[in-house]
């Protein structure tokens, strides 16, 4: 394009944009295409959501080994802990996608969105979207390392991890919108990551087999939202190994509510049922005007 | 000033309290469409508050507010679109490159793509920053990022362009670039222009200025109908002996004269004319008079009691310094 471009301002009025859902999502998807950008151009997130479930996956999985028996002689521990160590990076990179809304106020551009003529509702999915890819596209570099944790490079086992890291990312960015969504600053909501998100990895079974465990500890794992992450991609992952049944009993023994085996896909409706839900209350308490 | 059309901005008895603090108790005013319109007053006096309850962005708790035509609670989107802002404190991703912030907001206020990127242009141009526009804005300097804050608000063509100190902490040649783009655009745009300012030489600027001290508006005019309406003129003295100077001066004239910065001050109507009877009258040994018109920091002195130096120097202690200091 040659067209000169004058320096004097004309007056042409802006065409006004459309009103409804289409322009509400359409916002969301501009809000959601910066939360993509920052990311790409923050390299040290990039690392530094890789450090930790490396350290989980190779360290602490290598390390344990030696001492835990995982039921069977063809199961490593690292195996058993793969799905965990994504579920763990995804709750963190999620969380702090979410909570990033306080960056975003604290560092002011939080009203730059405030005053466009866009619902809130958009800014809160649009940074609810943008950052369950951010997890997830953190996670499928984890994915790339299966082989290294003797999970199989299956396209099936691929597709199916990722939906369900997709699913559990949006509930958990959901859910940092809730911590972040009146928070003024970020030193003030740091201890409150810390002292939720932590029991609820480790409450979640993502680090240990949830068969046999004290009543007391069962019953915490089965009332833990992440638990409902935790539980599909470990089932997803071990439907794709060739486990004894004994082996598959002790290290994937599903969920159950009182003896009743919870199905795959009412653990997922469940998962959605809860991120819908704490979307839903992180919007309304973030739209509140003072 | 077309003063037939519809005003751009009307206010009445608009409030706002938080919780104790009663930050704004009831102001009313009228902005014309096409005027530039100066709001001054000490730190704390409620400027921001006011502006953020025109733009929506808190709720009055007593009043009414439009702008554009439109009203601030009950037609929000309709006054966002109309609008334009520059915050007093910055509002940029630094993430992102000077471009990027200008399409993020080009987008979201619905500029169609096809005439986005010739409108970046033009205001990027405009705040000579063309050249820099692939440039992250973490490497911007303090002015460079006011300036793009400025075309970033006038992106979408709104009717109505607040400015929030929009010249704090700037050098003077930046200052008067970015008032010499303000100038072009009140004219190219037929834009209505509502600042704040602290800067004496901005509030000139005005075609009206409004002083607000403690919530309240104190004095609005014409700059030149407030210096008018102080009526006097100061007289700076210096002589031999002040205490002297002043007693004859009080028993001579009936006047007070303080002593200001090592001279003697006191204001009367008129000062030329006055300042013959005074040397001839006084039996003093004078070394040196001068005389001033008022000027716009006398009217902010007569009303709110502060130079507005002073009221710039002692920044509110209820601002975070992080905040304050960022440019
Ligand atoms: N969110 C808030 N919560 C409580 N008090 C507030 C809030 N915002 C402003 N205030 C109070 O309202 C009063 C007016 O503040 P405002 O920011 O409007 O002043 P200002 O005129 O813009 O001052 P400055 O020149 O320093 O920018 C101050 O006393 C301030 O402490
Ligand atoms: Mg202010």
């Amino acid at each position: 394009m040659t067209t000169t471009v004058q320096t004097s301002l004309e007056l042409a009025p802006v065409e006004r944009p459309p009103t409804g859902l289409a322009a509400d999502i359409r916002a969301a998807r501009i809000v959601c295409h910066r939360e993509l950008l920052r990311w790409l151009k923050d390299r040290r997130r990039l690392a530094a959501g890789l450090v930790q479930p490396l350290l989980w996956l190779f360290v602490l999985g290598t390390g344990l080994s030696r001492v835990v028996s995982v039921g069977s002689e063809n199961v490593s521990f690292r195996t058993f802990l793969f799905p965990g160590v994504l579920a763990t990076s995804v709750m963190f990179t999620a969380v702090f996608s979410g909570v990033s809304v306080v960056w975003d106020r604290e560092f002011g551009f939080l009203r730059e969105m405030l005053v466009a003529p866009i619902r809130r509702t958009s800014i809160m999915a649009g940074k609810c979207v943008g950052g369950a890819i951010v997890a997830t596209a953190q996670a499928v570099i984890i994915l790339a390392l299966a082989g290294l944790a003797d999970v199989p490079y299956s396209p099936v086992l691929m597709i199916e991890l990722l939906a369900v890291l997709f699913l559990a990312s949006l509930s958990i960015t959901a859910f940092g919108l809730l911590l972040g969504a009146r928070v003024a600053n970020i030193q003030s909501v740091m201890p409150v990551i810390q002292t939720v998100i932590t029991p609820m990895m480790f409450l979640s079974g993502a680090l240990y087999p949830t068969s046999g465990l004290p009543v007391w500890l069962a019953f915490a794992t089965k009332i833990n939202p992440v638990t409902y992450a935790v539980n599909p991609m470990r089932h997803v992952v071990f439907s794709h190994l060739d486990l004894t049944p004994a082996a598959a009993r002790v290290l994937d023994p599903g969920l159950t509510w009182n003896g009743w085996p919870v199905p795959f896909a009412l653990q997922l409706v469940i998962l959605a049922g809860l991120g819908l839900l704490v979307f839903a209350i992180a919007v309304k308490r973030f739209s509140k005007t003072d | 000033m077309a003063t037939d059309r519809p005003p751009a901005i009307r206010v009445q008895d608009l409030q706002k309290r938080f919780g104790d603090v009663e930050a704004v108790r009831g102001v009313d005013f009228e902005v014309h469409a096409g005027e530039t319109f100066g709001f001054l007053g000490p730190n704390g006096a409620g400027k921001s508050t006011t502006i953020n309850m025109l733009c929506t962005l808190l709720r009055p708790t007593g009043g009414r507010a439009e702008v554009a035509g439109f009203d601030v609670v009950t037609q929000r989107d309709d006054v966002r679109r109309e609008i334009g802002l520059v915050f007093q404190d910055m509002t940029l991703d630094t993430y992102l490159s000077a471009a990027q912030n200008l399409r993020f907001h080009g987008q979201l206020y619905g500029v169609p793509s096809a005439r986005l990127e010739t409108r970046m242009r033009q205001v990027l141009e405009l705040v000579g920053l063309w050249d820099r526009r692939d440039k992250d804005v973490s490497t911007f300097s303090g002015g460079m990022k006011r300036r793009l804050e400025i075309a970033r608000g006038l992106l979408h063509s709104p009717r109505v362009l607040f400015l929030d100190e929009p010249t704090v902490g700037l050098d003077p040649q930046t200052r008067a670039s970015i008032w010499e783009y303000l100038n072009e655009l009140r004219h190219a745009e037929d834009l209505t222009i509502f600042l704040t300012t602290h800067y004496m030489d901005e509030a000139e600027n005005c075609d009206r200025i409004a002083i607000m001290d403690a919530g309240q508006i104190v004095a609005l005019d014409t700059p030149q109908a407030l210096k008018a309406a102080i009526g006097t003129d100061r007289i700076r003295l210096e002589t031999d002996d002040e205490a002297a100077a002043a007693a004859a001066i009080k028993r001579q004239f009936g006047l007070e004269a303080s002593s200001v910065a090592g001279a003697l001050e006191l204001h009367v109507p008129d000062g030329e004319r006055f300042v013959p009877r005074l040397l001839a009258d006084l039996g003093v040994a004078v070394r040196s008079v001068s005389v001033t018109r008022p000027t716009l920091d006398d009217v902010f002195m007569t009303f709110t009691g502060r130079t507005i130096r002073d009221a710039e120097a002692n920044p509110g202690s209820e601002i975070p310094a992080m905040f304050r200091g960022r440019r």
